[in-house]
């Protein structure tokens, strides 16, 4: 069994650099600058999982994003990571998507690079994170899926998969074609070798302006959008501390007459009074 | 859908092994809210699907009108296909203005499937929902891990939905005087479409150890700088001790010093509103602080005075929290 397999990856400014995005005062606009652009990072696990579905049963990884131009160079760090080939989806057409035109032009890109038998996707992107497009984009393709996987199996044309959910998981089967979008937890991404870089370079990487793919131009972009965003702010979530200072033992007898004053019980906790033995 | 709609603010409550989770109360609590600032009051609805559903009229309780029971034994458990066919031709049928979804991991994959086949807009993971002067849902969602919010409307196309984050609403309250109908749907139709692509085998419920989060008055939280799974047994010591319970960040989760990642608080985690989060050896990431920002009083342990969690911090103490630990333990112990 050899499987054409996707994986969806999205540059995106990088988190550890979050605290220092602000709000233009006067154009209300988001200001990111001097934030560098990276792969979201639970993408690398849904590239890591195709890799080894791909070692495990042969056929060929396809790495695919719907970015600008510039995202050529996030693209040639997969195809070093393992991933042969890829296609960077990009035009102003594009632009101002929210998930459900995202994921119309992502389905449109791969039925142009496809078919695929199995797509991965991260479960949420760090910038955005509406952890929307995996499942919407499932529905454009008209293929299975399953969000949030903690684990998978590929069997004859077929999956078994976990499907993480708060205090516990579900197991389905879910026959192919199909997407999973995985957790971080699923697998630890490997390191690109030196030997990995050298081939990128020569693998393959097409590029998909929105006169390549078979679209209708109603549901592209800020048109095809349903959602419209209005205001952005910053919420103020500043408190003005006091610091507590003295010999450890003297903050320690603060903090117990804080958490009494907060209304805590220690009394029932066994908690003496300051000085009372 | 098109714009005019018959009406109705819509709860899909999530029910998992028969039971309700409690983020369909803090919805519907929402949903009253909504119902007053809208500019002709809508009927307050709850929808159920599943096969057998415990106290169902607690719903009633919390402020649903309509409570609509949709079981049949193929939806005992959540499919994302069939449970999507179902509420898709509920939808249709009836036509709600709005239709909001707990965050859950359930919420979070079904509300994108319906937005697609209803061609509708999903604002995600919302931390607060309003109704504006044009009488329009504004959903206010959380970007760049909280560190930005922006308000999100759905003008042109039926129904508004959104989900929302459990626990970032706070405590549900009891309506007064509940009084509710319940109508049974007949799902047979829509689960004749249904191709059984996808099947859903089991459920796997992983106890929890200790105290839920949600439930806590006082949360011990710490970061990566605790430094082992030796010293995280410290915080444990000192969250029994005070009747609270352990939260963690997240390379906390990595390191595996916590069993469950449920345990996480942030944005990819839980959103807590303790009475007193006293947080050891964590730097305050936007991604954490999202999550907690809405607590009672907040100290804070650390070692670099210049930590960002100090800025949302009513406590701050600068030193090392292996110490202080240590200190509050014995102290508490009155040894
Ligand atoms: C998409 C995405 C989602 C995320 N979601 C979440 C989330 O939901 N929750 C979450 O927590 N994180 C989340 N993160 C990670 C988040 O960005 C931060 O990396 C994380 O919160 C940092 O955890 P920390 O504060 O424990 O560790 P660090 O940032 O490494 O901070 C450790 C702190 O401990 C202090 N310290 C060290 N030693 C001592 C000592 N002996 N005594 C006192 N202080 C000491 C240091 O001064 C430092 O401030 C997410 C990241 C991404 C990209
Ligand atoms: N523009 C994009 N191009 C390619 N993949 C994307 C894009 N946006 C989102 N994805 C994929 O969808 C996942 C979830 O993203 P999101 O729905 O934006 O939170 C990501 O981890 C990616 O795998």
């Amino acid at each position: 069994m050899s499987l054409n397999i996707a994986v969806c990856i999205k540059p995106v400014p990088d988190p550890d650099y979050y605290d220092k995005i602000t709000i233009h005062p006067v154009k209300k606009t988001i200001t990111r600058e001097g934030i560098p652009t990276i792969i979201n990072p639970v993408d690398k696990n849904a590239l890591e999982a195709a890799l080894q579905v791909k070692e495990q049963f042969g056929g060929k990884v396809s790495v695919i994003t719907m970015a600008p131009p510039n995202a050529e160079e996030n693209l040639r760090e997969m195809l070093a990571m393992g991933a042969d080939e890829a296609y960077l989806l990009t035009d102003r057409a594009f632009a101002g998507a929210d998930t459900l035109a995202t994921s119309y032009t992502l389905a449109q890109g791969l039925k142009k690079a496809g078919p695929f038998d199995l797509i991965f996707t991260g479960t949420e992107s760090a910038d955005g994170a509406t952890s929307q497009v995996p499942a919407q984009l499932a529905e454009w393709l008209d293929v299975t899926h399953l969000w949030n996987v903690q684990e998978f199996m590929v069997e004859d044309r077929a999956l078994k998969a976990k499907m993480g959910m708060e205090n516990g998981y579900i197991n389905y089967f879910l026959q192919m074609p199909a997407l999973l979008a995985v957790k971080r937890s699923i697998n630890k991404p490997r390191y690109t070798s030196v030997m990995g870089v050298m081939k990128a370079k020569k693998k393959p990487l097409t590029l998909f302006t929105a006169a390549d793919l078979e679209l209708n131009p109603e549901l592209l972009g800020l048109q095809g959008s349903p959602t419209k965003a209005g205001a952005v702010f910053t919420p103020s979530m500043a408190r003005k501390g006091q610091e507590l200072t003295g010999e450890t033992e003297e903050i320690v007898e603060q903090l117990i007459q804080v958490l009494r004053g907060a209304g805590l019980n220690l009394e029932t906790l066994n908690v003496n009074e300051a000085g009372r033995e | 859908m098109t714009a005019k709609t018959a009406g109705g603010i819509w709860v899909v409550a999530e029910q998992v092994a028969g039971r309700i989770n409690t983020v369909s109360y803090e919805l519907l609590s929402k949903a009253c809210a909504l119902k007053k600032q809208l500019k002709s009051p809508e009927p307050v609805v709850a929808v159920v699907l599943g096969k057998a559903v415990e106290e169902i009229e607690q719903l009633g309780r919390f402020g649903a009108e309509e409570i609509i029971t949709v079981f049949a034994p193929a939806l005992e458990i959540y499919q994302n296909d069939t449970y999507a066919l179902v509420l898709q031709d509920l939808i249709t049928a009836r036509d709600p203005s709005l239709v909001l979804m707990g965050a859950t991991a359930i919420g979070q994959d079904l509300a994108p499937v319906l937005g697609a086949r209803l061609k509708t807009g999903v604002a995600a993971h919302c931390v607060d929902v309003r109704i504006n002067e044009d009488n329009y849902l504004v959903a206010v969602v959380p970007a760049f891990g909280g560190k930005v919010l922006g308000d999100i409307l759905c003008p042109n196309t039926r129904p508004q939905m959104a989900t929302l984050k459990p626990g970032v609403l706070g405590k549900p309250t009891t309506v007064s005087e509940p009084s509710f109908i319940i109508t049974n749907y007949d799902p047979s139709c829509s689960l004749q479409k249904d191709q059984g692509r996808i099947k859903a085998l089991e459920v796997v419920r992983q106890e929890q150890t200790g105290m839920p989060l949600e439930e806590a008055e006082v949360i011990v939280i710490g970061g990566w700088g605790i430094g082992s799974q030796e010293n995280w047994t410290l915080l444990e010591e000192l969250a029994s001790l005070l009747g609270g319970a352990v939260g963690c960040t997240r390379p906390v989760v990595d390191e595996q010093w916590v069993k469950s990642e449920q345990q996480m608080i942030g944005t990819s985690g839980k959103s807590v509103r303790p009475k007193v989060y006293l947080g050891f050896a964590l730097s305050g990431a936007t991604h954490h602080v999202c999550g907690m920002k809405d607590s009672g009083l907040v100290i804070s342990v650390n070692k670099d005075a210049a930590a960002p969690i100090f800025a949302v911090s009513d406590l701050r103490i600068v030193g090392d929290a292996k110490t202080f630990l240590t200190a509050l333990i014995k102290r508490i112990k009155g040894k």
